[in-house]
């Protein structure tokens, strides 16, 4: 079968000099998925971005991409419209600024059907209403006269999927897809997308940076490193046999859901400038297996065996030797606190939250304002963290963690319950005391560029809490901070703006860790950070856990990055918490199907284990929390409600289950009336979903 | 939506009450009608300066609230006082307004519709000659005050003028008196029109350009224009159907502060180009230690900006659903 | 460190490099400018009504004899200084009140920006104008507060919504988290990251206030004779544009010059300030 489309030594060149992308080549046939993975600035957006003809006027562009052996490079506009939208579509990251605020999704979709189809205004109306039926959005006739902002990311998400599917193209670009979206509607949204290739039959060309999501949908991997592709192959080549050091190096640094606990393998440093690409290899800075010989010319990707292939001169060594990146990477050895050896009883206790209700009056209106009702962001939840401890706050946006942790830091009485740190009532606190208490409670944040103040130097952000806390003289401490997070002390000098996103999260760390506090709150510290750098911060959490005798509170989305990190974990879902036990007790058997489904829906980077395995699927997106539902709040989306009788129902609509402690287990609890531990993610032969 | 337009509007007729009569306030305080008949020959006696005074309400020895309650209960009936020498304020107005609204109204729509077109033309054609043309043209347009502006025009056509030995555009009063016919009187209005148009709109237009091309290039970058190139429209195309739209909210929401540089430049083009307005009213008013008429053209402009401020939420609902919803 | 790079950046900006060019020559051309002519600018010459300029008088008289090098130079300066001084006090009162209301937000904020929305409702020439005829007898400097108060309205809600967004950024919630009282944030934190904003609405103010004064003083409501500004040599000398060109063409090419000087340097500070926006 002939491809349809055919990439030939692309290069892409911005104004300045920077190479974006450096010799791509692929081929896509019909009915074929090609996964292009790579971490950010490694050019596989611009590739595609160029392929579609939609870079900026200044960008040169050179090479060939043929669409059904047709030339596209340096086609005219006139013709080149044809092809967009008809015979390629490209699907892109964020669903909410890719559609035109001040138009219907109905009418955007109508249009994409009129451009290329000879129909009336009717019935590309109709035709829009059946392309969002098909992508599974209820109600379609009503819903396509909604405008972008009044639906939901995944829903959104769906509708581009909608437009980019309707005028029956040969491919799919699809960019990221479901990078913004919670995973649970990622899972849906994946569905949806493989829905869409069996409807058209189409090839797919599916950018990311998540290992996960390609191993579930790719027949074929290209991996990209500073612009260019260092391996391609089969997805079980690429996944299981990886022979590029910084192939094996990003399998080996992702956090598995299914993984052993203990220190994850990190790739030192950071990806090259695109600006000044060292000579050889431009892996060969941090990789572990360099020789002399890789500084010297830039490896080419050569064929080795059959239809791979790889770019690293030491690919046939790694090959006979069948090293991993376990073998090649070296893994630090993280030590643990005396205090994890006491039992949990007997340690204190440094966080307790007893009952904590947060709610917001929902306000209309832009010139009276009116109170039209409540938002139950925060709605009655109990945990408590003790010494050397780490505790995970899992959920999805909207489920209230990060209001929880707003209400823990602002050390104010709560509007009801209890915020105990440290033994001292919040509120029952005078000004002093709160002041004091701060030094023991300091948190980290996940924009690491916003976390810190782009007008201060180092040295001065790091030494803020020391002087709002009285100290003097903060030179030594400042330098011995930046050490301890793995920055050199001459480092103190620079602005935050000259650190890569990784070492900014160490320096937003070692002011956290300025005022030597007991507990520390992380907001998300690794979310928005490249997988490759991710490893190295989540490990340096662990070290400095270990070393300094620290309790976690950890907020986080990613439930593979929690597993890795935590000793507990509370699942939350609307301002209520679903499920808290022992992390090994949740995720291996966890009771309450909000958990299952959450835990089922995460991808793992193992594509037997993604092809095998069976996904709970939620229906529909969160209900808002101005308005939850009565009773368990999770019923309206639960698998389980579907299945319940009429007469075992009542219950769930009538009460609302509290954190029960399961029968027969140490320290796991679920809040569902119903709840039925069952194994999601082990890949035992015979799995099932309940 | 519907009651929050309304509400918007009764909360800016409270504001036109408020600010109408704080400009009332302040004009009694300041100004000294009585100036007027002090040192006349024959000398005025100081009881018939102070009868016709308070005739007019007028008299400084009158508490300013008394004055002020007298004054805004005519002028909620309808009754705008009298001119400080008698005359009826609102009769003048009548005669007036419509001078002003005129040119303001075809002031406002030229410099928007063409400071629009302009900026977006120059978005478009970012960086090649004509955009440098727009913007240096738009930079040095907005350096040059009214007054300097429509000085200039009216040497211009003095001159050329004299050179053409006839009168090809006419630069003093709104009409020809002796004129008659209808379309010869249409056709010589039109031509007093032109040199108060230019100069109140140039400005205008300058600066709507400005702003319509930053928003558009703003909108240029962003995802969706990028999208609906990908679904097969031409750059053009994609440019004109989804970008224009988006950038025209904020030009919108410009509306109404516009709207207060646009009166103030038709105070001086009336002035200049001897058009018998309320803004050279204002200025005469104020000159003449005429309180009444004062507040009456403060009355007519905070009205004014404020119909502009409504009429620009308006536009900004029409154009934008995310507005409307909420 | 970061001035520097600001400066480098502003000095490699072609538009605010003939900004400052431009600007720095005429208010050379204001304070030095004087000293050069053969005339006072309180002189009359009783032998040359209404010359043309060339000879003595370099750009030519007045209908009364004055030279009209030293009046136009000596409007200039009195125009510049109302610039700079309107700006500074405009400037100052909007990032107070900005800062205030966006900071502590409630019934502050609600209070102040209700203040701004009536101000708003009258334009300031006409406020001012009314106010005028009591201000002929007292000194200008009550007409620059007079324009100052008129003129930061605009500018206070454009830092209330950048103190908003600033109030929520991390760094400044992590500073409330370290225990350091809300004074020291706005000083350490908020105002800094306003700093640009700041510097370049003062530069458009000063060009705003020498507008706003030329425009007042051509009715007679600004500046009163025997002082002179450009605005009261502008409406002088458009009298008799047509007859006596020099007399409005010298003081109008200077205003404009000055206005477009400034806008210039304006301009190309918001490129070297704050690169991202192009508004």
């Amino acid at each position: 079968m002939s491809p349809i489309l055919e990439v030939n030594d692309l290069t892409v060149t911005f104004p300045g000099g920077i190479q974006a992308v450096r010799g791509v080549s692929y081929q896509v046939s019909r009915g074929e998925v090609l996964g292009i993975v790579g971490e950010s600035g490694s050019g596989k957006s611009v590739t595609s971005l160029a392929v579609m003809g939609l870079l900026p006027r200044n960008a040169v562009v050179s090479g060939s991409v043929k669409l059904h052996g047709k030339e596209l490079l340096g086609m005219d506009e006139g013709d080149l419209v044809k092809v967009r939208g008809k015979a390629i579509s490209m699907i892109f990251q964020d669903p909410l600024s890719a559609f035109t605020p001040v138009y219907t999704i109905g009418n955007q979709l109508a249009e994409a059907v009129r451009i290329h189809q000879k129909v009336g205004k009717d019935a590309a109306a109709k035709k829009a209403v059946e392309l969002l039926d098909l992508v599974g959005i209820p109600h379609p006739a009503i819903r396509a006269k909604s405008f972008p902002h009044e639906f939901s990311g995944g829903m959104r998400q769906r509708a581009m999927i909608a437009m980019a599917i309707a005028n029956d193209p040969d491919l799919l670009i699809c960019d990221e897809p479901t990078t913004a979206l919670d995973v649970t509607i990622q899972a849906q949204i994946l569905e949806v997308l493989k829905t869409a290739q069996q409807e058209t039959g189409a090839g797919i060309v599916m950018i990311t940076h998540d290992l996960g999501v390609v191993a579930g949908m790719a027949d074929r991997v290209m991996v990209m490193y500073a612009g260019k592709p260092v391996e391609e192959g089969a997805v079980d080549d690429i996944y299981y046999r990886p022979r590029m050091p910084y192939t094996m190096g990003l399998l080996a640094s992702i956090p598995r859901v299914d993984g052993a606990e203990g220190p994850l393998v990190p790739i030192e440093g950071n990806p090259p400038s695109p600006k000044n690409l060292p000579t050889g290899c431009p892996f060969a800075p941090r990789c572990p297996m360099r020789v002399d010989a890789c500084e010297e010319e830039e490896p080419p990707l050569v064929a080795i065996g059959g239809d791979r292939h790889v770019a690293c001169i030491r690919s046939r060594e790694i090959e006979h030797k069948n090293l991993t990146g376990q073998d090649v990477f070296p893994t630090p050895v993280i030590e643990h606190a005396p205090i994890e050896r006491v039992p949990r009883e007997q340690r204190t206790t440094v966080l307790e939250l007893e009952n904590l209700i947060r709610h917001y009056p929902l306000m209309k209106g832009a010139v009276f304002k009116r109170r039209v009702g409540t938002v139950h962001a925060v709605d009655g939840i109990s945990f408590d963290i003790v010494e050397g401890e780490t505790l995970a706050l899992v959920g999805e946006s909207g489920c209230g963690k990060t209001t929880t942790l707003q209400q823990i830091m602002q050390l104010q009485p709560p509007q009801d319950g209890r915020i105990v740190v440290l033994g001292k009532d919040s509120s029952k606190l005078d000004k002093g005391t709160r002041k004091a208490l701060r030094r023991d409670l300091q948190i980290v944040f996940q924009d690491p560029m916003a976390a810190l103040d782009p007008r201060m130097p180092v040295s001065d952000i790091i030494a803020e809490p020391l002087r709002a806390h009285g100290h003097k003289d903060t030179d030594a401490k400042v330098k011995e901070l930046l050490e301890l997070v793995g920055l050199s002390a001459t480092d103190g000098d620079r602005y935050p703006q000259h650190f890569s996103g990784g070492q900014r999260q160490r320096i937003g760390i070692a002011r956290a860790l300025a005022l030597e506090p007991k507990l520390l709150v992380l907001d998300e510290p690794v979310s928005a950070l490249d997988v490759s750098i991710q490893a190295g911060v989540i490990n340096l959490l662990e070290d400095l856990k270990g070393r300094l005798g620290l309790s976690y509170l950890f907020v986080a989305h990613d439930l593979a990055v929690v597993r890795h990190l935590a000793d507990r974990v509370a699942v939350m879902y609307l301002g209520r918490i679903a499920e808290l036990g022992s992390v090994d007790r949740v995720y291996d058997h966890p009771a309450h199907p909000y958990t299952q489904a959450l835990l089922s829906a995460i991808p793992l980077p193992d594509p037997e284990m993604e092809r095998t395995r069976k996904r709970i699927l939620l229906e529909g997106d969160l209900p808002s929390p101005a308005d939850p539902p009565s009773g368990c709040r999770f019923r309206t989306r639960c698998p389980k409600f579907a299945r319940l009788s009429e007469h075992e129902r009542t219950r769930c609509v009538e009460e609302e289950p509290v954190v029960i402690r399961l029968a027969n287990a140490g320290d796991h609890g679920a809040a569902c009336h119903y709840a039925e531990e069952i194994e999601v993610i082990t890949a035992s032969d015979d799995q099932e979903e309940q | 939506m519907g009651r929050y337009l309304l509400r918007r509007l009764a909360m800016n007729v409270v504001l036109v009450a408020i600010a109408a009569s704080l400009a009332y306030m302040l004009a009694a305080t300041t100004m000294n009608p009585r100036a007027s008949y002090e040192g006349r020959q024959p000398p005025v006696p100081v009881e018939v300066i102070d009868r016709t005074l308070d005739n007019y309400n007028l008299n400084d020895k009158t508490p300013v609230l008394e004055r002020y309650v007298r004054w805004a209960s005519g002028v909620v009936t309808g009754d705008f006082g009298s001119k400080w020498n008698g005359g009826s304020v609102g009769e003048e107005m009548g005669r007036r307004i419509g001078v002003s609204l005129r040119l303001l109204f075809i002031g406002t729509i030229v410099g928007f519709a063409l400071g629009v077109a302009l900026g977006a033309y120059s978005a478009v054609r970012q960086y090649k000659l004509s955009d440098r043309v727009i913007g240096v043209g738009s930079f040095v347009v907005m350096a040059i005050p009214v007054f300097v502006m429509a000085t200039m025009l009216a040497i211009a056509t003095y001159n050329l003028n004299r050179g053409l030995g006839f009168t090809l555009i006419e630069y003093t009063g709104e009409y020809n008196p002796n004129v008659t016919g209808f379309w010869p009187l249409l056709f010589n209005r039109l031509n007093h029109l032109i040199l108060p148009t230019i100069s109140l709109s140039l400005g205008a237009i300058a600066f709507y350009s400005r702003i319509q091309r930053n928003m558009m290039l703003d909108v240029l970058g962003q995802d969706f224009v990028r999208t609906a190139m990908a679904k097969g429209l031409r750059r053009r195309t994609a440019l004109f159907r989804h970008a224009l739209r988006t950038a025209l909210i904020p030009s919108a929401t410009y509306f109404a502060f516009a709207f207060g540089t646009m009166f103030v430049g038709a105070t001086f083009t009336e002035k200049i180009f001897a058009w018998h307005g309320m803004g050279a009213w204002l200025v005469d008013s104020i000159q003449q230690n005429d309180v009444n008429s004062v507040a009456a053209v403060a009355l007519f402009t905070a009205a004014c900006i404020l119909i502009a401020a409504f009429i620009s939420d308006l536009l900004v609902a029409a154009l934008d659903p995310r507005v409307r919803v909420s | 460190m970061r001035s520097k790079v600001v400066l480098g950046r502003m000095l490699k900006n072609r538009q605010a490099r003939y900004g400052m060019i431009a600007f720095v020559a005429l208010v050379l051309l204001a304070y030095v400018g004087p000293f050069v002519g053969p005339y006072d600018w309180t002189d009359k010459d009783f032998l040359s009504f209404l010359v043309p300029p060339g000879g003595d008088h370099w750009w030519g008289t007045t209908t009364i004899g004055q030279d009209m090098y030293a009046l136009t130079l000596r409007g200039m300066q009195k125009s510049i200084v109302i610039g700079v001084l309107t700006a500074l006090i405009a400037t100052t009162l909007a990032a107070i009140v900005g800062a205030f209301a966006g900071y502590f937000g409630g019934w502050i904020d609600k209070a102040l920006m209700w203040g701004v929305d009536l101000l708003l409702v009258l334009p300031s020439f006409l406020v001012i104008a009314i106010i005028s005829p009591r201000l002929k007898e007292s000194s200008w400097l009550w007409f620059v507060v007079l324009l100052a108060v008129f003129t930061w309205m605009i500018t206070s809600r454009v830092v209330r919504s950048m103190t908003l967004s600033l109030r929520e950024r991390e760094y400044v919630q992590a500073a409330v988290y370290m225990g350091i009282p809300r004074w020291k944030i706005i000083l350490k934190h908020i105002v800094p990251n306003l700093s640009s904003l700041l510097i370049i609405d003062y530069t458009l103010n000063v060009s705003g206030a020498v507008i706003g004064e030329a425009a007042l003083s051509f009715f007679g409501f600004g500046i009163q004779p025997p002082e002179v500004s450009l605005g009261t040599l502008i409406a002088e000398g458009a009298r008799n544009a047509t007859g006596y060109p020099w007399l409005f063409a010298f003081p109008a090419g200077l205003l404009v010059l000055l206005v477009l000087s400034i806008n210039l340097i304006g301009d190309g500070l918001r490129d070297a300030l704050d690169p991202g926006s192009n508004s």
